[in-house]
């Protein structure tokens, strides 16, 4: 095999036994700090990193840097209003917070989504799932020392984020997704700018494999590091493309289908081994998928309203309110209060670029939640740092953080 | 998810294997719970566990205030074979919050048992580092319960340092 190349045969010829190795030299373990600010670590995580050398023996992760009380703030507010505090959790998958949320909501009041909102949904979420790879992508190549990927990636990254201003005003945290569906229909020339989109992307992942797939240096950063097998993952509750990875093809949007997920051929890409470059190639291969479902959804997008009619739940159509008393009537308390929602506890998991993102909502029949939780997927994965790069180089440590691709702010909440 | 008579089925064999361990059931919205006493919670999820509901997918703690008893704990269950989810819920007084860990069933279980102590100051009994992990080390209170204040919290400058508690050099 020729990526098993010179350097990485004479790195395997090291001991990582205890002893210290040759020369008589005594050794002793150093702890040093790495973080909060430190440009691999993808925001504001904090490592204190036990070594031998240069082999990582022992790592804690220390996080909370950016906690914002997210939840807590969510326990103020009417639920409507919630929707875009939670889309600030994990910032770069906040269609998949919004949905998560709304869709907890929405089973709690047992309203109907119409069809077209749940396709412009998946539309939505596709777009959004590339976007946080394409981030990913481009990153984790900075971290291992290519600037040129980076490039590339945040160029079709502009070009989605372009498409969510242009269906909904704003190119991050959008507040698309309301309950009961979406806020707006999409705008006229949006769906063709869509295909266009899916069809460029399609082209340019292959660019992406062509300039990493057999690349030397990402061969040699990406084999065989950072591999954790799939029952530490499973009893560590890591879920998402580190799961993939290792072969097991667990993906809600197939195994428990949610918002039509379940009228759309998709392929669900998994790894042989649970490496780094395993988990690479998962990624990359969603992407591709995600392209798939997003010309399906278009091209079969229903036509029908896109939010619930309910009017207890949604706000009436603008130009109602100068006709009708009782529109005027739903808007105001709508506007004021917000609607009630039913006492109970249900817990909505759904599937984000980095695993189960779960939202747990309690109501007590009042206009605000009594509790708000999310189950983020980056804060559990998270717990894989150490399983995943104890005793490995330090310089693997880098690359195995990107590609576990954690998220600080979904981290901290 | 069990339907209800699946459900009903589950809570009978727990009741069986684990006498008054089980306090209710319920299914509502298609999402089955049971109520657990917070002596026996280990015993039953070691038993759910068996049972083919190997994964914990998510553990998360509820302030019930002003509802007694205030704190709850809720451990969502995943049967990955089945595609099943059961939660198993318990409910304890905030003045004697312990629950047994259920880090040596689900190693992953450690950051979430961590942040409810953190949030709400349950504290899980044999945890490996039960420490706080969202707030800062120093900080005083549970800052997701029900009744925590929100707002007052004093931004620190150069000319207010050493007057806030906890900062003074």
């Amino acid at each position: 095999m020729s990526a098993l190349s010179d350097y990485r045969r004479r790195e395997q010829s090291i001991s990582y036994s205890a002893e210290p190795a040759g020369m008589g030299l005594e050794q002793e373990l150093m702890t040093i700090n790495m973080g909060p600010h430190h440009p691999s670590t993808h925001g504001v995580l904090r490592l204190i990193l036990t070594l031998e050398g240069e082999i990582v023996r022992d790592i804690k992760p220390i996080i909370g840097y950016v906690h914002t009380g997210i939840e807590k703030t969510a326990e103020q507010k009417a639920y409507w209003k919630v929707i875009p505090v939670v889309e600030r959790m994990d910032y770069l998958a906040y269609y998949f917070n919004s949905y998560a949320y709304c869709g907890a909501v929405e089973k709690l009041l047992e309203v109907e989504v119409p069809k077209r909102a749940q396709y412009l949904r998946v539309i939505h979420m596709e777009l959004n799932r590339i976007m946080s790879h394409l981030v990913w992508l481009g990153t984790s190549c900075i971290d291992l020392g290519a600037i040129g990927v980076w490039w590339y990636c945040f160029r079709e990254r502009e070009a989605v984020l372009d498409l969510f201003e242009m269906s909904s005003g704003q190119r991050m945290h959008t507040r698309y997704f309301q309950v009961g569906g979406v806020i707006e229909d999409i705008p006229r020339g949006w769906a063709e700018r869509v295909k266009r989109f899916t069809q460029t992307m399609r082209h340019r992942s292959e660019q992406y494999s062509a300039l990493l797939d057999k690349n030397e240096i990402f061969l040699q950063r990406m084999r065989n590091t950072g591999t954790v097998d799939e029952e530490t993952l499973l009893d560590l509750g890591v879920t998402g493309p580190l799961l993939r990875a290792t072969g097991n093809p667990w993906d809600l949007r197939k195994a428990a289908p949610y918002c039509s997920y379940e009228d759309f051929r998709f392929k669900i890409p998994v790894g042989t081994t649970g490496d780094n470059y395993d988990r690479y190639r998962v990624r990359h291969a969603e992407i591709i998928e995600s392209c798939e479902i997003i010309d399906q959804a278009l091209d079969g997008l229903p036509e029908g309203p896109f939010i619930t009619e309910d009017r207890k739940v949604a706000l009436p159509p603008r130009h109602e309110l100068a006709t009708s008393m009782e529109a005027l009537i739903h808007h105001f308390k709508l506007v004021t209060e917000g609607f009630r929602v039913p006492p109970g506890e249900v817990y909505f998991p759904i599937e984000s670029p980095r695993g189960e993102l779960g939202c747990f909502v309690r109501s007590d029949g009042s206009s605000k939640p009594a509790r708000v939780h999310m189950r983020d997927p980056s804060f559990v994965n998270l717990q894989a740092t150490a399983p995943a790069s104890r005793d490995t180089y330090i310089a693997d440590l880098v690359a195995t953080l990107a590609m576990l691709d954690p998220v600080l702010g979904g981290v901290d909440r | 998810m069990p339907d209800a008579t699946g459900l009903e089925l589950i809570a009978q064999d727990l009741r069986e294997k684990h006498p008054d361990a089980v306090l209710d059931t319920l299914h509502f919205r298609g999402e089955a719970t049971i109520s657990v006493d917070p002596a026996q919670v280990h015993p039953v999820l070691e038993t759910l566990k068996a049972r083919g509901y190997n994964a914990l997918a998510s553990l998360h703690g509820v302030d019930y205030y002003p509802e007694e008893p205030r704190l709850g704990v809720h451990y969502q269950l995943l049967d990955m074979t089945n595609v099943d989810r059961i939660c198993v819920k318990v409910r304890m007084p905030i003045d004697d919050a312990h629950v047994a860990t259920v880090c040596d069933l689900w190693s992953g279980a450690n950051h979430p048992e961590r942040e409810v102590y953190d949030m709400f100051g349950v504290i899980f009994d044999g945890h490996p580092d039960l420490r706080r992990i969202l707030m800062p080390e120093d900080y005083e209170g549970h800052p997701q319960r029900r009744d925590f204040p929100i707002g007052g919290e004093p931004v620190i400058f150069t000319y207010n340092e050493d007057k806030i508690p906890g900062w003074s050099r």
